[in-house]
């Protein structure tokens, strides 16, 4: 942080109220649309307006009751944890290939691993769609699952990459000193020091799924239609409160998965401090 | 190879496996549409192979007249006849009713000849009809890269501008240009000052301030672009409040135009560039901000000639993601914006999903990839070897 | 418990929790999926015919809603993912998509015969399965001396707002002809010309700064109610409706109205083909029929429902004479014909 010159502590005072007001409205510019439309999904009519017209919790119930929302929603966790299931593995075990590679193929391999994050998501859902629908994978579970998965690997490998980063090799080299085999070492001493990254990697790759909606958009089918879907379906047909009512959900859970990874994270930070403190 | 490569190759062979077919292979396979021609040739592939010979300078031989007549037929009953009808349409109307009639008259009882043809639709005399029905004949065109951009191949051999009424793509890509500089430029200042207040704070204070930020990131887009729709109405919440405070006297148009796309856009893509930047400023040691001031040099140039090239990198990292995200967007344009604000990626949403026209939709997304392409080799060497973990 | 061990379960927890629940929507063998337009028109249908059919047959009735486009249906049939069975389809791509092979034959004898139904309902492909018209609509309580004709609707300073039309050069093109004074009888004859259709975009021209496109019918109330438009392009039958159950005050103008039949058609790719033709018996059979006006009001295809319908559910439908005084019908033929090129001037017009 810039320190205060002397000679210039009024100007810089005022320039500092300036600075911390606009960040502090930017930061409400980031969150107020989320929580602005919280309440009116409590609205008792189906306006989208202030003020409500009463408190009722009709709209949510209309979600658990009314047959597609909740078909959406079981959809969404279905796939979404398929993707997890799938994509945190294969991501592990490219980031520990990668971490051997030598140095100069590394950022080739890097980059055909991440492209994936790269390429408009338009692209990668027509093309899916071209090759998917003669094979007869398209308007089926598996082939969101996979088209999914292909999205959300780049992130897992990036998250667990990081984790690698922060392994002292000196504790795999002592495992090994001792007469471990490789595998071992893998499984009984790297796997445990990088477990947060591969949480992290499985709910990134949770999220990643359950809030895409292009590609959905054009493999999944009707009965496989996922919440984000059904919310794009709302958002052009008529917008009801009911929609207000998914997203306060929606960013419930986001704010859920946010501290479980930040807990995990802490308890990490904690581990680490606990281990490295007779350093 | 060591046993090290082995290993590594071994590990990373799944997921590369599962990139190579499932990512790489669907695109490439995706790109050769933009070239092929194929619906003629799969639905009369006689008279399409000879049509490739002929020369064009006289009407074609009374053999390809029949062979024509006869796969005309045929096609009806393989049910290839409608794919190749909607492939001369698109090049100019006029050409379903001409083959409807024609294949409605077949088979001829004397025998099809040019004569014959002429006979049921004058337009079989006329040797545009068959040097068109010849370009379309493939295997190969440019026609559809050529469409891309707004030109065709003239009838001197040439190429023309289309017509004005018809020029769509030119205009679309200068305009998802334009908002992505523009969305880029309004993240990039709007983000600058967060990251740089948050990077001061101490590290508590500035985890639980984060949350503003990295929540909207992990909320889904759709829930983010229905807020805003729900927002940005002529009688929303936003209208509403304007009016209710006097600031305007009646409502403004928000939405559906490209005010309401700048707005949501920003919003959505802004966590991009302050995470980046706040990694990039934490890391940053003090000590040449202070050596400068210390020597005399007032605030204002500090921060502009020592502080703000330090911060380059993450400036630079946050501006390309957030360009490179908003040329592909798809979504929030396609519910905010009106029809003046349309992307090129709904362009090839809606030559996949609405007209079933997959060469132009390959043409479009080859350009797309380009431009992507091209952004991401900038970021590559100006970010260098540094990987920047987005979460 | 530690962190992970209590993730790991809460994850397990998840996975099967979604499982249950989406194989709890398992298919039943004998099912059929009916795609109608959406809005209060689906729900009309559903408690005009679904439910009742479901109960009935016991074939499983699954829905679905599109918005129409010929190149939807293409997807459909030629990109070969599916599960659309049968789908309720304009009279333009009802033509279209029986060339192309898009749609099975219809039996017509299963259906009581070609004759028992009005000419403009019967088809190869399709039977008819309403009769509605494309007209425009605006709120009673927003005019109180109301716009009666297009011309009206063109003029944005008599009735100031903005103006909602449907973002297709169907409807769209031949409105702007019969605002420009061109009469009701000629409007196809002159949109053949190119010099028509450059009036029609002309015209168009004048309103453009004005219009609101909408591409599905069902935000035509809201946009209305809400006062983002002034006056809309729109069915009439979702607006009665609501003037009934939520007693509002949207009034319909019938001078000038394009109407048309909509068809049931069958694609030609289901994998559910006797049931489509259980469900489109069901739903022409007289009796059965003559239930859809009392959800929604609609012209009917069978004579004999028509003759058997009380007259005030005719009211507000095109089967009413004093509606058709000004009107033009569909001439599908030309957008048959013309429907690519325009399309494609149309969607560039849109975009400058």
């Amino acid at each position: 942080m810039i320190e205060l010159h002397p000679g210039t502590r009024v100007i810089d005072l005022l320039n500092r109220r300036a600075l911390y007001c606009g960040c502090a409205l930017t930061l409400a510019f980031l969150i107020a649309p989320l929580v602005a439309i919280m309440p009116l999904s409590f609205n008792s009519g189906s306006f989208l307006t202030y003020p409500l017209a009463g408190l009722s919790l009709r709209w949510y119930s209309n979600l658990v009751t009314g047959g597609d929302w909740l078909s959406a929603v079981g959809n969404s966790l279905w796939v979404a944890t398929a993707v997890a299931v799938l994509a945190t593995p294969l991501g592990t075990l490219a980031a520990l290939g990668l971490a051997r590679l030598p140095r100069p193929v590394k950022p080739l391999v890097m980059t055909v691993l991440l492209a994936p994050m790269f390429v408009p998501v338009i692209i990668v859902a027509v093309a899916t769609y071209l090759v998917y629908a003669p094979l007869g994978l398209a308007d089926t579970y598996s082939g969101l699952i996979l088209a999914h998965t292909t999205l959300a690997a780049p992130f897992a490998v990036v998250l667990i990459n990081a984790a690698l980063q922060g392994v002292d090799p000196s504790v795999l080299r002592a495992a090994a000193s001792l007469g471990a085999p490789p595998p071992t070492v893998m499984l009984r001493v790297l796997l445990p020091l990088i477990a947060p990254g591969v949480v992290a990697a499985a709910v990134v790759s949770f999220a990643t799924s359950f809030d895409e909606i292009v590609v959905a958009l054009f493999l999944a089918g009707t009965e496989h239609k996922t919440l984000p879907m059904k919310m794009f379906e709302g958002a052009r047909d008529e917008i009801s409160p009911a929609i207000t009512a998914a997203s306060t959900v929606l960013v419930m859970t986001s704010l859920l998965f946010l501290g479980v990874v930040e807990a995990v994270r802490r308890r990490r930070e904690n581990n680490i401090t606990i281990r490295s403190g007779g350093k | 190879m060591s046993r090290n490569t082995l290993t590594a190759g071994l590990l990373l062979g799944p997921l590369v496996l599962l990139l190579l077919g499932n990512f790489l292979a669907p695109i490439a396979l995706l790109l050769t549409h933009a070239v092929e021609d194929r619906e003629v040739a799969a639905a009369w592939p006689r008279t399409a192979a000879a049509l490739r010979e002929w020369d064009g300078r006289t009407l074609p031989s009374e053999a390809i007249a029949a062979d024509f007549a006869r796969e005309l037929a045929d096609s009806l009953q393989a049910g290839t006849f409608a794919a190749a009808v909607n492939r001369l349409n698109y090049d100019s109307a006029g050409w379903r009713t001409l083959l409807a009639r024609t294949a409605t008259a077949l088979p001829l009882p004397q025998g099809a000849t040019l004569q014959a043809l002429g006979r049921i639709d004058p337009r079989w005399t006329q040797r545009e009809s068959w040097l068109a029905l010849k370009a379309a004949a493939g295997p190969y065109t440019a026609s559809y890269l050529l469409s891309a951009v707004d030109l065709r191949r003239s009838s001197g051999g040439g190429l023309e501008r289309v017509a004005p009424n018809q020029a769509v793509f030119v205009n679309a890509f200068g305009r998802t240009f334009g908002i992505s500089m523009v969305v880029t430029l309004g993240c990039v200042l709007l983000g600058y000052p967060v990251a740089y207040v948050l990077a001061g704070l101490p590290s508590r204070v500035a985890n639980i301030l984060l949350i503003f930020v990295v929540l909207p990131m992990w909320t889904s887009v759709l829930v983010r672009t229905t807020a805003w729709m729900v927002l940005l109405q002529s009688h929303g919440v936003i209208n509403d409040l304007l009016i209710r405070l006097g600031v305007v006297s009646h409502p403004v148009e928000l939405i559906y135009n490209r005010t309401g796309v700048y707005i949501a856009m920003i919003h959505v893509l802004l966590p991009y560039t302050v995470l980046p930047l706040y990694g990039l400023m934490r890391g940053l040691a003090p000590v040449s901000v202070q050596a400068a001031l210390s020597l005399g040099a007032t605030p204002l140039r500090t921060f502009w000639e020592i502080y703000l090239p330090q911060t380059l990198p993450g400036i630079t990292a946050g501006a390309l993601i957030v360009f490179i995200l908003s040329l592909g967007y798809y979504i929030t344009p396609a519910l905010i914006g009106g029809p003046a604000d349309q992307m090129v990626s709904s362009f090839i949403a809606f030559y996949t999903n609405q007209s079933l026209d997959w060469g132009r939709a390959a043409a479009l997304s080859l350009a797309l990839l380009l431009a992507t392409g091209v952004c991401v080799a900038l970021y590559g060497r100006i970010a260098g070897a540094r990987e920047t973990v987005l979460r | 418990m530690s962190l992970l061990q209590l993730l790991a379960r809460s994850i397990g927890a998840v996975c099967v929790g979604g499982l249950l629940i989406s194989c709890g929507n398992a298919d039943t063998h004998r099912q059929v999926t009916v795609v109608g337009w959406g809005g209060s028109s689906q729900e009309a249908h559903r408690q005009a015919y679904w439910t009742a059919f479901a109960r009935e047959t016991g074939i499983a009735v699954k829905e679905d809603v599109w918005h129409g486009g010929i190149g939807v249906l293409r997807t459909k049939v030629r990109g070969g993912a599916s599960g659309w069975d049968v789908v309720q389809v304009e009279a333009q791509e009802l033509l279209l998509g029986c060339e192309e092979g898009l749609f099975e034959r219809l039996d017509w004898q299963s259906l009581g015969g070609r004759a028992a139904y009005i000419p403009p309902a019967v088809s190869d492909c399709g039977v008819g399965s309403m009769v509605w018209s494309e007209l425009f609509a605006y709120d009673g309580n927003r005019f109180q001396q109301g716009p009666r004709s297009w011309a009206d609707f063109w003029d944005v300073r008599r009735f100031p707002g903005k103006r909602g039309m449907r973002r297709t050069p169907t409807y769209t093109l031949e409105f702007a002809l019969l605002a420009d004074g061109v009469p009701p009888e000629q409007v196809y004859a002159v949109l053949r010309t190119p010099a028509g259709i450059d009036r029609a975009f002309r015209k168009l021209d004048e309103l453009k700064p004005d219009i609101l496109w909408w591409t599905t019918v069902s935000q035509v109330p809201d946009l209305l109610a809400s006062g983002e438009v002034a006056m809309s392009v729109t069915s009439p039958g979702r607006l009665v409706v609501l003037n009934h159950r939520e007693g509002r005050n949207f009034r319909i103008v019938w001078d000038g109205n394009i109407h048309s039949v909509d068809f049931w058609a069958i694609l030609s790719n289901s994998t559910h083909k006797a049931e489509s033709r259980a469900l489109l018996r069901y739903m022409k059979t007289p009796v059965h029929e003559m239930r859809l006006p009392e959800f929604i009001p609609t012209g009917l295809s069978n004579k004999a429902s028509i003759a058997g319908l009380a007259p005030e559910l005719k009211r507000d439908t095109p089967s009413n004479p004093d509606n058709l005084r000004h009107s033009v019908e569909l001439d599908a033929a030309f957008w048959v014909e013309n429907l690519e090129p325009l399309s494609q001037r149309f969607n560039a017009w849109l975009a400058q």
